[in-house]
């Protein structure tokens, strides 16, 4: 329902906009009137506007998603290409920005108020009102340039990687992959962070707590069975709001380190004018965005017993 | 108004945040005065190319010889007024929505709100690219108008959910029975009583502006050159990095110092404003 939405959104966008793709050629009256008014047929720009988007709907069920002018095939084999990289990249970052953020924020509701809380709590911030892109040029610029111990972009060094041992290649890949993963994730650790904190400090408060800790049972047990597991519940809801923002963030990100994942792709496709590369990652994002509701969903179940009754 | 104020006062937080953000503006409103050189006349192409920072040019010099700080000074006002414009447009906008749904209910309310589910799964760059690819060359007006026209969906929300929950209090009815119209009542009855999440809100979504248009600006599809924005300058700086790292180090301080001030301004006009949490 929503990615139909969301299609039907990028349509209307689509046909909002002022001109189609001819109208630039037109202004340049190289091209004949008769062969843009070919190529409008061609395309099926001259119909009415509800066959068009008819149309458009149906190329879109069955993973139709336009012509991508400048790679001169369908939209939705660049895109293939380039998915697993964005995945890789957000699903390393989303680990990493889960791992630490609930690991800090249960550490510094354990110990709130301390020097430490405070301290946390202002580094959470910055990195949080950091924008990830300059997170990232200044990641490159101490452990790529300074201390040129990491690459400085793309997927694999593409001059030796051909050469190297299959050890070798996962080594260069993964050298490749950490710096991005660890720009996504400390700012996604810096969000989860303060929401684990606050969730964390609403849980100690509770009876429950209390009566768990009244059982006699040792603090690291009250820790992590009881206090720890309810605190994830909204952390689990972040979940399922962060991956705009990680999506988003990584369209940067990739740009930053020149992974060529859909994000990087979405950019150049809009320096060389390819729609349909735009719209067709526009809409991926939110099918992805979908899915990762949907995890969410399931993951909630896993963690809150009351909602697998409920069913 | 005062208990407002004072209650932002007691907070040690929202003091540094309100401070920041009075600062930054006075900066921005001041940068034609305090800005030792024009920020975009290219000041000396054969000499002054990446000169590191010095009393000359505290920032030091750009690949173009321009100097860094006048840069980054006249960056703030680009920012601050986009974000500043377009949070309004948004929070216009945001309100508009949200009420009519509110008031409205049935159709109106479910198409409108399905509507603002889509927009809010689409990731926000995502979004915004595709409008920016479309209508290319925005300009700063453009940008200030698709920045505000797809940032009030939250807002939106807010408002809607603030409406529902006030819409059956007596003195809505009692209005209501006096023969209050529909407008009326939104304008005069509703509003001053859902403006206090809608203004933490758009200190919030302040922040969080300043960090996209510098996204957009770093990405090459925001303010277009020479008119200097945070997020171009860090893209030139990166052009440079190993040469002259000042360049994109700079405006990235002064995006942090921006953003973590309307975020503290934000968070302690909530807890001012929240009476659970006094």
């Amino acid at each position: 329902m929503i990615v139909f939405l969301v299609a039907t959104l990028t349509f209307v966008l689509l046909h909002v906009a002022p001109g189609d793709p001819f109208t630039r050629a037109s202004a340049a009256t190289l091209v004949p009137q008769e062969v843009i008014q070919q190529q409008r047929r061609n395309f099926g720009l001259d119909r009415p506007i509800y066959v068009q988007y008819g149309r458009y709907l149906a190329n879109l069920v069955r993973g139709d998603f336009g012509y991508s002018f400048r790679e001169h095939r369908p939209a939705a084999a660049a895109i293939a290409e380039r998915i697993p990289n964005t995945l890789l990249l957000a699903a390393v970052a989303l680990v990493i920005a889960f791992a630490l953020g609930v690991f800090v924020g249960a550490v510094q509701a354990t110990r709130r108020g301390s020097a430490a809380d405070d301290l946390l709590s202002l580094l959470s911030l910055t990195l949080y009102s950091m924008p990830v892109f300059w997170l990232g040029v200044m990641l490159l610029l101490l452990f790529g340039v300074a201390l040129d111990w990491f690459p400085v972009g793309g997927v694999v060094d593409d001059t030796v990687y051909p050469y190297l041992s299959p050890l070798g290649r996962l080594w260069d890949r993964l050298q490749h992959l950490f710096l991005p993963a660890v720009t996504l994730g400390a700012v996604g650790a810096a969000v989860t962070a303060r929401y684990q904190r606050a969730a964390m400090l609403d849980v100690v408060g509770q009876d429950f707590v209390r009566t768990a800790r009244a059982k006699g049972l040792r603090e690291r047990a009250v820790f992590f069975k009881h206090a720890l597991r309810n605190a994830l519940l909204p952390v689990i809801t972040l979940f399922g709001l962060s991956f705009p923002l990680l999506l988003s963030g990584s369209v940067l990100v990739e740009t930053v380190f020149a992974w060529p994942g859909i994000g990087k792709l979405a950019v150049d496709a809009i320096h060389g004018r390819d729609y349909a590369v735009v719209t067709a990652v526009a809409i991926i994002a939110a099918i992805m965005v979908v899915v990762g509701n949907l995890l969410a969903d399931l993951l909630y179940r896993v963690v809150d017993p009351r909602t697998r009754e409920a069913q | 108004m005062k208990a407002l104020l004072r209650a932002l006062w007691h907070q040690r937080r929202a003091r540094y945040g309100l401070a920041l953000v009075l600062a930054l503006c006075g900066l921005a409103a001041l940068a034609p005065w305090l800005a030792p050189y024009d920020p975009v006349s290219q000041l000396d192409l054969a000499r002054g190319q990446y000169l590191a920072p010095s009393a000359l040019h505290p920032f030091g010099t750009d690949f173009f010889s321009r100097d860094l700080l006048s840069r980054v000074l006249y960056g703030a006002r680009i920012s601050l007024s986009i974000a500043l414009l377009s949070v309004l447009l948004s929070v216009t906008v945001g309100t508009a929505v949200g009420m009519t749904a509110g008031l409205a209910g049935g159709a109106v309310d479910a198409i409108l709100m399905r509507g603002v589910d889509a927009a809010l799964a689409v990731p926000r760059v995502f979004l915004l690219l595709v409008v920016v690819a479309l209508w290319d060359n925005v300009g700063v007006a453009g940008l200030i108008a698709v920045l505000g026209l797809t940032n009030w969906f939250d807002t939106s929300r807010i408002v809607r959910a603030e409406v529902l929950s006030l819409k059956h209090r007596t003195y809505v009815t009692a209005a209501q029975a006096l023969g209050v119209g529909p407008r009326r009542l939104a304008v005069r009855h509703l509003l001053p009583n859902v403006a206090a999440p809608v203004i933490v809100t758009a200190t919030l979504g302040i922040g969080q502006i300043i960090l996209i248009e510098a996204g957009l600006s770093y990405l090459g599809v925001g303010v277009p050159p020479p008119t200097p924005s945070w997020g171009s300058i860090i893209q030139e700086g990166q052009q440079a990095l190993a040469v002259a790292p000042w360049v994109a180090t700079f405006p990235g301080i002064a995006i942090v110092i921006t953003v973590v001030g309307f975020s503290l301004l934000g968070d302690g006009l909530r807890n001012a404003l929240d009476p659970t949490t006094r």
